[in-house]
């Protein structure tokens, strides 16, 4: 059975805290990510308790330089984005070209039930810290290897962006309109969507451990996150095979009254796929002389243009004449399926996720007091808890030495060439 | 070879539509026995196909996920290979139950006493009028983690606002935050991301519950307000607003932390977008290190030494006149050997597939991606592989989309011991069928 000191530890300190057991407390994480999918993984795991040990390299991960940044100062301690990613875990730094800093890390693999890493595939078998020296150390010890393409195959050293990765591995091609380019996801929706799809990996990795003893070298490709994932990817191949029809790039998609989506008196409504119970939409719209036309009712109306053309003119005024709430007021009450378009300024300020308490408040040592979402989901034993804001650079490298049972000299040696850029 | 590492673990999937089924099929493939009540008196939209019996016009319409069946005719039985409900249902099981009977809701009972996990994602309300409650499963077994998955939470003004994840991605402020920057936000097409985030995080949600249970002997119950859930892919924007009072708009192609090029361009194509033929590239170059590369690979054309172009700076400034320049070189190009010539630079850079290309692609060949699986009325065909490859303890596709009722006979009468006698009598109520009822349309 794996090593259960450092478990034992962070349960001790909950109960000194007087804080709840979470399900994950008694997990050591070797977090060797940086970026976006491998700290979005490792966060949901941190966020129920893990210890995760964040093991940055002299001048820290990369996403402290990627913003959004607080008042544009693009400082290491002010990324938002690294802000969120890396809550409740804490900031180890070692550069794993000396000799001070594999010793160090040697030391952490002892303690950790798992070790994630998306390095360059064969960056660590180069430096000598591959799965072979995982194996070596503590043979149950599972590794989790991220990267863009696998660590096989023709393009296992090809570089990846999320707009590359949307295009290649997700459902790109088929977004946007006919006669213009595919368009992407905001922001990089598609990173984050395969840091979700690595949590469930990264536990059964433990979890097969824990069960035979024995650790395994998990290869997660972020391509293959993709491309077998439920957003619409696997479902056109699959039609593909089936059928030969191949997904249209067009906005919108089925027909229907209403269907798609409108302006309303103050920004947009979505009401795709409302059509498909044209009894609630009566309801919705209060069941005016327009509206109650038969030749609406006709099972055929919605493969009919001409009839949804003129259907769709008059919907358009009862939309005009109302806020994006007021639409979707008269929606939930008539259970039509509806969503506004909302800015993150109305999602900011919405009464539902404030009163819901989606929202929570960090205090750092740089930023001050942060508001950013909390929990992922609401457990009623064991779940999310903020315990402590994302960690400063190297901010607990001799806190989580001294833990691991490093020498004084290997500490002022990790100390000394984290220092170093 | 390990054992898979939920094996072992039962559970009941009351799932509909697209974020529930995906979260039971990661558990089924990590090795649990993931079992669907199915009624065959209820057709539940959006999860076997729009319709028990889908007329060819419907199927036409409709986009190719929904209606591409095999051969484009409904057949006999289109609730067993819509291309949707076919990518979600693998190593699962399905029987047959009409749990608007008493006698249902008994054999439901029995179920829940011999299980681990029951999954939801219903709209709100649904599942209590059959009388399916927390307190309900608990009373049959105490240590069960239930799982509910509604679209804005059980609690506040929008608890029962109905929703599908395009609705509640436009309210997460996705629908503003992506699509063409220089066109309006009708022009966005439906999407599903939020349901991708939902399904792998409510897995991932079971497993640390198993966990917890492990360790205290306690189930629970567990919301997946779907809307919060979703949030983290919108993390940049939410931050901006956040700390900086700033609203984002959609930005295209563009890279939101601004290093330019970043872009989807043109190339050689055999057909038009219309025949689905059109082919284009994605391309981002990360830093002005990967500048001087990126035009030497695109055959050094003169506008590369416009020192404007020098900087990251500049480039994002002159980033319309840029990405012109870039889409008349592109297209010049066939998309993979663009994609080798650009990625031995350097520079990150793929073809913007269309599915049916996934199955040409030679990295994915060469990584033995893809699995052959028999699907009732498709015979056997390949598909896209399972997202993580475990050495010691693999992810398979162990067997096909179930069908509908294809485990009746296991789940009563192995799993519940149900007898001869007591059997005949589902059979004659109604329960144990093979297909929707004639009277479902």
């Amino acid at each position: 059975m794996p090593n259960h000191r450092a478990g034992a530890a962070a349960r001790l300190t909950t109960q000194l805290t007087g804080e709840p057991m979470q399900a994950l407390d008694d997990l050591v994480v070797l977090d060797l990510t940086h970026h976006i999918v491998g700290p979005y993984a490792t966060k949901l795991m941190a966020d129920l308790g893990a210890d995760v040990i964040q093991v940055e390299r002299p001048g820290g991960d990369v996403a402290r330089r990627l913003g959004p940044f607080q008042g544009d100062d693009p400082h290491i301690e002010k990324s938002g984005l690294f802000f969120f990613l890396n809550t409740n875990k804490r900031s180890v730094v070692l550069d794993l070209r000396r000799e001070s800093g594999r010793d160090a890390l040697a030391l952490l693999a002892r303690r950790a039930d798992l070790v994630v890493e998306n390095f360059a595939p064969g960056t660590l078998d180069r430096l000598g810290l591959g799965w072979k020296f995982f194996q070596e150390i503590k043979p149950e010890l599972p590794l989790v290897s991220i990267s863009n393409f696998g660590q096989d195959g023709p393009y296992r050293d090809y570089r990846l962006t999320e707009v590359v990765l949307y295009g290649f591995g997700g459902e790109m091609y088929s977004m946007g309109l006919t006669d213009r380019e595919p368009v992407k996801m905001a922001g990089t929706a598609a990173c984050f969507e395969s840091g979700a799809a690595t949590a469930p990996a990264l536990m059964a990795a433990i979890m097969t451990s824990r069960q035979s003893g024995q650790g395994q070298h998990v290869d997660v490709a972020l391509a293959e996150t993709q491309a077998g994932g439920v957003d619409r990817r696997h479902a056109t191949a699959i039609a593909y095979q089936f059928s030969g029809r191949k997904t249209l790039r067009t906005a919108g998609a089925g027909t229907g009254m209403p269907q798609g989506i409108y302006p309303c008196a103050d920004g947009y409504v979505d009401f795709t796929n409302a059509g498909i119970r044209p009894d609630r939409v009566l309801d919705m719209l209060s069941y005016p002389d327009w509206a109650t036309d038969p030749r609406y009712q006709e099972p055929t109306a919605r493969f009919n243009a001409a009839l949804i053309e003129e259907w769709n003119g008059n919907f358009l005024v009862w939309c005009l004449e109302r806020t994006k709430r007021e639409v979707w007021a008269e929606a939930r009450r008539a259970k039509v399926m509806c969503g506004p378009l909302f800015t993150m300024e109305d999602l900011f300020e919405d009464e539902h996720f404030r009163g819901r308490g989606f929202w929570t408040r960090a205090s750092h040592a740089v930023m001050g007091e942060v508001e950013l979402p909390g929990r992922p989901f609401q457990m009623s034993e064991g779940g999310w808890q903020l315990r402590r804001p994302a960690p400063l650079l190297g901010e607990h490298t001799e806190e989580v030495l001294q833990e691991a049972g490093a020498s004084g000299a290997l500490i002022a040696g990790v100390l000394e060439e984290g220092a170093q850029k | 070879m390990m054992d898979k590492p939920l094996k072992g673990v039962r559970v009941i999937d009351l799932c509909v539509v697209w974020a529930g089924p995906f979260a039971t099929m990661l558990l089924a493939d990590l090795g649990a026995e993931v079992i669907k009540p199915e009624n065959p008196f209820v057709f539940q939209p959006m999860t076997r196909g729009a319709m028990a019996r889908p007329p060819a016009a419907f199927l036409q319409a409709a986009v190719a996920w929904n209606g591409g069946l095999p051969g484009n005719v409904p057949g006999e039985r289109p609730w067993n290979y819509n291309p949707t409900f076919v990518s979600l249902y693998r190593n699962k099981k399905s029987f047959t139950v009409d749990l608007r009977q008493p006698e249902g809701m008994d054999i439901l009972r029995r179920l829940v006493a011999v299980s681990d996990v029951v999954y939801e994602n219903n709209a709100t309300g649904t599942v209590e009028k059959l009388g399916i409650t927390y307190e309900w499963l608990r009373s049959i077994r105490e240590d069960i983690v239930f799982v509910r998955v509604p679209a804005y939470g059980s609690t506040g003004p929008y608890h029962d606002a109905r929703a599908l994840g395009v609705h509640l991605e436009a309210v997460m402020g996705h629908t503003l935050l992506r699509g063409y920057e220089d066109a309006d936000a009708s022009t966005t097409t439906a999407i599903y991301s939020g349901d991708y985030l939902a399904g792998a995080q409510g897995a991932f949600a079971v497993m640390a519950a198993l966990r917890y249970r492990e360790r205290t002997g306690k189930g629970q119950l567990i919301e997946v307000a779907q809307a919060e859930n979703a949030s983290p892919m919108f993390t940049q924007a939410i931050m901006d607003y956040s700390m900086n009072r700033r609203v984002q708009t959609a930005l295209g192609n563009r890279d939101v932390h601004g290093r330019y090029p970043c872009g989807v361009y043109p190339a050689k194509s055999p057909g038009t977008a219309l025949a689905q033929e059109d082919h284009w590239v994605a391309i981002h170059v990360e830093d002005d290190a990967g500048w001087a590369p990126f035009v030497e690979a695109l055959g050094s054309p003169a506008w590369g030494a416009d020192p404007r172009f020098a900087t990251n700076a500049g480039r994002e400034a002159q980033c319309r006149e840029l990405d012109a320049l870039i889409a008349a070189a592109t297209a010049e190009h066939e998309d993979y050997a663009l994609m080798t010539k650009l990625q031995a630079a350097g520079i990150a850079a793929a073809p913007v597939l269309e599915a049916s290309r996934l199955f040409d692609d030679p990295h994915l060949r060469a990584r033995d991606f893809f699995r052959m699986q028999t699907v009732e009325g498709a015979g056997t065909k390949e598909y896209v592989g399972p997202l993580w490859k475990f050495p010691e303890s693999p992810v398979e596709y162990y067997q096909g989309p179930a069908t509908f009722g294809e485990h009746n006979e296991y789940v009563y009468r192995e799993v519940l011991d149900v007898g001869d006698e007591e059997y005949a009598a589902l059979v004659t109520a109604g329960h144990v069928a093979r297909g929707y009822d004639p009277s479902v349309p």
